[in-house]
């Protein structure tokens, strides 16, 4: 096999001299490999550190103090001073700190401060399934409408189809969510009645039901999402339509829709990708907006009431579980690379 | 012989440019018999790889081109065709081979999708049988174990290799016409002449006519039957290959032949250059368009552009060619 593989390299011309044998390549990429690994390891920690502690500093200036919700109206001094004592409050934020992160870092993100005094992570694994799947079906939606949009934008371009998408997409870019939102209900929910407002029904209550209630908070973050990625990926389309290896499969007598599917988008896919990546993150953790409006219980909802009682220990763990999913998700579109261009891939082969 | 392979009758492709209409091809006629190898030659911009396109049929949809004259090849008007019919004649009927294999092969994709996809195209197999022939045609341009290749990526091939597969490609379903877009133009001088050599052995092998487009005549020289000089859109001289090279007519040609640099003559020798650059094709020349460049220029070759005409199979546009034949240097000036 090593024998083989050298005198294929002697044959490739120009690269006979420099290239090593096969055997030193293998074992520099797997040391590549297991080096790169543990660098994704130690900046996932670096970036769950920073985040828990910027959130943990900026809470302690919010003058919201959780004993005041505990207490309510009409408490004495002693009773308030009691609280506070017994909450922790007292104790230098830097002590406060550790403490949450000593036992986050047992997997206990701890339990709310304020009633119901609820477990930190049961509601977020409450909250958590409502934001990824509205954040997964308005990102697919997106996919499923500005992959042939976009293609046939691109192969169009300059033409009128294509003005029309582009001035589509940036009217509804320069459209806030919540007017959108808004929009959406007004015609689909009141106006023609087709789907319920302000109403959530779980996964395990029937995937039809979950899926007509999360249609229209859906399609309210695919507007934004469909318009970025139709723009995003028309022009890298376009450029990709300029190579000469599409002109090549024009000339061997490929039809148009297998160039488009199958030799255009992959390589065009690069910024639109990265950018799905970003929005996933973003989405799973800040549609707030898109959440108040249709009431729904997700990770938005969860935050900000948090932070209005100045219940930090849900905030923390809240903050902790969205930047981790975060970083998952950017690691894995990095991966993805590998499979849109397999010149990224670490070739040992 | 019987009936050419290809006619091309008064072709002319004009595009529309921020700058206005630019005449890339400009009124080009040839023809090309079943078997027979034509190289045109000509510098960049003399619209040699738009003519190669324009006679494939592939800039027959697109808005920004206007085409006219006629291309018969194996007796169908290619400009007339549906774009169905244009894509089951692309690959069967005409292949191209194209200048730089690094981009003329999809990234994504590896060497044997390309193959296969394009027999698949054409015809009626399964994807094992589609496979083998992917195999054999690998074999067949000369690329060393097939099977390990078949899975790799273009990146993971020379460029000449790259450049087999390309060949391997457009010969898939075997084309009666090759055209070879400056098929050696990005390669090293070593492997130039092997994908040379390959091409003419191919052609011999399937038969097939070959149209040989580059800017370099060495290219050309020994390969072809017949070639064709392009100047500003136009060609200015044709003849088989033997006549053009010994006894040039038209002064570019001429010029183009002593551009070469030939190991026959003295050492630290300067080579001969053309001087100037090639014409505006937006605003082209009213006379004879290489009359800026041209050393043996009259007065009316600025006025009255010079036709091409022909002695035989040897045909010339120029006013004042360079060998003219005893019989007919009278009659050429004397008619224009």
């Amino acid at each position: 096999m090593t024998n083989q593989s050298v005198k294929d390299d002697a044959g490739a011309l120009g690269s006979a001299s420099a290239a090593p044998s096969l055997r030193a390549r293998r074992r520099a990429g797997a040391w590549r490999r297991t080096r790169r690994l543990f660098v994704r390891v130690a900046e996932l920690m670096a970036v769950l550190f920073l985040v828990s502690l910027g959130t943990f500093a900026l809470l302690s200036l919010i003058d919201t103090d959780p004993a005041v919700t505990i207490l309510g109206e009409g408490h004495t001094q002693a009773d308030y001073e009691a609280v506070r004592e017994d909450l922790g409050l007292n104790d230098p934020l830097l002590e406060r700190y550790a403490d949450w992160l000593g036992s986050a870092a047992h997997g206990d993100l701890g339990a709310s401060i304020v009633p119901p005094y609820h477990d930190v992570l049961d509601r977020i694994m409450a909250a958590l399934p409502v934001s990824v799947e509205l954040a997964l079906l308005g990102v697919g939606m997106a996919l499923l409408f500005s992959i042939p949009l976009a293609m046939w934008s691109a192969y169009h371009a300059g033409g009128r189809i294509d003005r029309w998408i582009s001035a589509g997409t940036f009217s509804v870019l320069s459209v806030p969510s919540f007017l959108a939102g808004l929009l959406l209900i007004w015609l689909l929910s009141n106006g023609l009645g087709w789907f319920p407002r302000a109403e959530w029904s779980r996964l395990d209550e029937g995937l039809g039901a979950n899926l007509y209630h999360a249609f229209l908070p859906a399609l309210t973050i695919a507007l934004a999402e469909t318009a970025l990625l139709t723009r995003v990926l028309r022009s890298d389309l376009i450029t990709t339509l300029q190579e000469d290896y599409i002109l090549a499969a024009r000339a061997k007598g490929m039809g148009t829709v297998h160039i488009m599917f199958s030799d255009a988008l992959r390589p065009s896919s690069f910024s639109a990708v990265t950018i799905l990546g970003i929005s996933l993150g973003r989405l799973i953790g800040s549609t707030v907006i898109v959440e108040y409006l249709f009431a729904l219980p997700g990770m938005g909802t969860l935050v900000v009431g948090a932070a209005r009682t100045g219940d930090y220990v849900t905030v923390q763990g809240a903050v902790l579980v969205i930047a981790l999913i975060y970083v998952a998700t950017n690691a894995l579109i990095d991966l993805s690379y590998g499979y849109l261009d397999p010149r990224v891939r670490r070739s040992h082969a | 012989m019987g009936r050419p392979l290809l006619v091309v009758e008064n072709l002319s492709a004009v595009i529309t440019t921020g700058r206005g209409p630019l005449t890339a091809v400009d009124g080009v006629s040839l023809s090309l018999d079943r078997g027979e190898v034509l190289g045109i030659v000509g510098e960049s911009g003399s619209g040699k790889s738009v003519l190669a396109r324009t006679i494939m049929g592939l800039h027959c949809s697109d808005p920004r081109f206007a085409l006219s004259g006629t291309v018969k090849l194996d007796g169908r008007d290619v400009l007339g065709l549906e774009p169905s019919q244009l894509r089951a004649m692309w690959g069967p009927e005409v292949g191209m081979v194209f200048q730089d294999p690094m981009t003329a092969l999809n990234p994504v994709k590896r060497v044997g999708t390309h193959l296969v996809e394009a027999v698949r195209k054409h015809q009626q197999v399964t994807r094992r049988d589609a496979v083998g022939q992917a195999l054999d045609l690998l074999d067949m341009v000369g690329i060393p174990d097939p099977r390990r290749r078949i899975n790799q990526f273009p990146h993971q091939l020379s460029g000449g290799m790259r450049q087999r597969v390309v060949i391997a490609m457009a010969l898939a379903n075997r084309p009666k016409l090759l055209i070879a877009d400056e098929p050696t133009t990005a390669l090293d001088v070593t492997v130039q002449r092997q994908i040379l050599d390959l091409l003419d052995r191919l052609r011999g092998e399937l038969g097939m006519a070959v149209i040989m487009i580059s800017h370099d005549l060495g290219v050309v020289a020994g390969r072809t039957d017949r070639v064709a000089v392009m100047y500003g859109g136009e060609i200015v001289e044709t003849a088989d290959a033997r006549s053009l090279f010994d006894a040039p007519r038209h002064p570019y040609a001429s010029a183009l032949l002593a551009a070469i640099p030939s190991l026959k003559g003295a050492p630290h020798q300067r080579l001969a250059a053309i001087d100037g650059t090639p014409p505006d094709l937006v605003m082209p020349p009213s006379g004879c368009r290489f009359a800026a460049r041209c050393d043996a220029v009259h007065d009316d070759c600025r006025v009255q552009p010079p036709q091409l005409i022909f002695d035989g199979t040897h045909g010339t546009a120029c006013h004042y060619p360079v060998n003219p034949l005893i019989s007919t240097a009278s009659n050429t000036s004397g008619d224009t």
